[in-house]
């Protein structure tokens, strides 16, 4: 089911949390939400989650319009907010079924529903007990059990793996990528690894504004157009390999590498690379080239880069 | 309805959880039983076979009793965030406000309910009206509704509890109390007016075994008017 953000704007007084965002999630397609704090991401899901409807445009969840049929949109979703709320004074038994029958599981598959989330969220041991008594991972399970237990075709997890220790969170984050293979998962986080580790597509969002939209590759393809590459050149005079790199047509900067005697980063001119040019000039010296990685710049790098204005 | 009546039952039982039902129970039975049989105006005092002196009791019981069970039923979700997961699961707002006055009026049912000895013994020691009686009890269960109703909107103001409580009891003074004062201090048609919009005076009508289909509509307009006025809070999500 497609989720079909069009062009959304939500003020809140003067002051416009979400600025004319568009974008779109295929089926079988998990995308990671990134921004800021404030910069408009828990305003969007909750216009996609109907919470409050948006003050223009339009979402489409599977065609259905968030303004027209919010009732038939929310049967499709399952959320999970970024605060997790729960009822504490519940007994987790009786909240999943109570979550279960508001979300229109079917009275004969209920149980089964129940009981399939306790098994893939870990909840086996727990699920007598008062949602308020049990530790804050366990209760980030259940706020996933919630989320999970009509099978809906698109989920919205706000920080889902929040309050996990690494190995729920390895756990998690495969759950999310299983389920990811058939529905449709929007996925907000603050870290970056975990969404590059999850998911297939990135959408950064700052100041209301959708400033990046595309896979981690893409993204740092778009952020660095210039080549770079670090070397580690043995059996020659440093100064030596150093003018010799510098003297490389397509290098336009050559420097020393700090914690290397032998190494160097070299920049390209844009557009053009540089790894031949230097693996040539090597051979014709007979020096010896033991190491050769193009340097990417990390995800944090290119958020940083997008979302600080100065 | 089905959605409703899933609401109804989880705000049920987390009166029972939460203990607030029993404290509720408990505390009414105590306060109407001891100003019906033992202090006061009392049965015995008056020494006729009527329950009219807990009819008496128990409207002001009730008036204090409601709104400490409907203060927490928005402001402590609004509190906790849980009211943003409830109301992007696949309910209206209508269901989520209605299915909180049922479970509300529900616990008041129960309540009442068990003060049905009451009855069978005064029943049992004279010659009673039975329908006064029966027209007494449905008495308070439309006081009950209303008051709950204005609970809940007042609840649906705010995310504190006390607040939601003080403007509950605020708003319920007016019906309980000031309208009827203001009505005996004037004359005419104001008078009237006054007269029609203070609560007392329905509900004394119908404890003596009088209904009148005006009695009902009054009731009805107060409790449609409160569940409006919540759906309008809610509707503003403004969390």
């Amino acid at each position: 089911m497609e989720v079909n953000v069009e062009n959304i704007t939500k003020t809140y007084g003067f002051q416009k949390a979400v600025d004319h965002i568009s974008f779109q999630v295929h089926t079988g397609e998990i995308v990671g939400f990134l921004g800021p704090n404030g910069a408009g991401k828990t305003t969007t899901m909750k216009i996609i989650t109907c919470f409050m409807p948006p003050n223009e445009g339009d979402v489409k969840v599977g065609g259905i319009s968030v303004l027209a049929n919010p009732e038939e949109v929310k049967k499709h979703i399952g959320y999970l907010p970024e605060t997790n709320p729960l009822y504490k004074e519940m007994p987790v038994i009786d909240y999943l079924k109570f979550a279960a029958e508001i979300q229109d599981v079917p009275a004969g598959k209920i149980r089964e529903r129940i009981g399939e989330m306790i098994q893939v969220c870990g909840l086996r041991s727990e699920k007598y007990k008062k949602i308020g008594e049990l530790s804050k991972g366990y209760q980030q399970r259940v706020g996933l059990a919630q989320a999970l237990i009509h099978d809906p075709e698109v989920l919205i997890l706000d920080e889902p793996t929040s309050g996990l220790d690494p190995n729920q969170i390895v756990e998690i984050r495969d759950l999310i990528r299983n389920i990811g293979r058939q529905k449709t998962v929007i996925l907000c986080s603050h870290i970056l690894a975990e969404v590059e580790a999850t998911c297939d597509r990135i959408v950064i969002v700052n100041e209301g504004k959708l400033v990046a939209d595309g896979t981690a590759i893409t993204l740092r393809k778009q952020a660095q157009n210039k080549e770079i590459v670090r070397v580690t050149i043995e059996d020659g005079d440093r100064n030596t390999i150093f003018e010799a790199l510098k003297g490389i047509e397509t290098a336009e900067g050559v420097d020393f590498l700090p914690d290397y005697t032998q190494g160097f980063e070299v920049q390209s001119k844009a557009g053009t690379t540089s790894r031949k040019a230097i693996f040539r000039l090597c051979v014709e010296k007979g020096w010896t080239l033991t190491e050769m990685t193009p340097v990417e710049r990390k995800l944090e790098e290119i958020f940083r880069g997008l979302t600080l204005n100065n | 309805m089905k959605k409703t009546w899933i609401i109804t039952k989880r705000e049920l039982r987390s009166f029972f959880d939460s203990l607030m039902a029993y404290i509720m129970i408990v505390l009414f039975l105590g306060f109407s039983g001891f100003f019906t049989w033992i202090f006061g105006t009392d049965i015995f005092l008056i020494n006729q076979a009527s329950l009219q002196p807990f009819f008496g009791i128990a409207f002001w019981t009730l008036f204090f009793f409601i709104p400490a069970i409907t203060m927490g039923l928005f402001a402590e979700e609004r509190k906790s965030g849980t009211l943003e997961l409830l109301v992007t699961k696949p309910v209206s707002d209508w269901q989520i406000i209605t299915g909180k006055f049922f479970a509300a009026f529900l616990l008041i049912c129960i309540t009442l309910a068990l003060t049905l000895p009451y009855y069978f013994t005064v029943a049992g020691i004279g010659k009673v009206d039975h329908g006064s009686v029966w027209m007494g009890y449905l008495g308070l269960l439309f006081l009950s509704a209303c008051y709950i109703s204005i609970g809940l909107f007042a609840s649906s103001i705010t995310s504190n509890q006390i607040v939601a409580f003080l403007v509950a009891l605020f708003i319920g003074i007016f019906f309980q109390l000031i309208f009827g004062m203001a009505a005996s201090g004037t004359t005419g048609w104001l008078a009237g007016i006054l007269n029609y919009l203070s609560l007392s005076t329905h509900f004394e009508s119908m404890s003596r075994g009088v209904i009148d289909s005006k009695d009902i509509l009054y009731f009805l307009s107060i409790i449609v008017l409160g569940l409006a006025g919540a759906e309008l809070a809610l509707s503003k999500r403004n969390l």
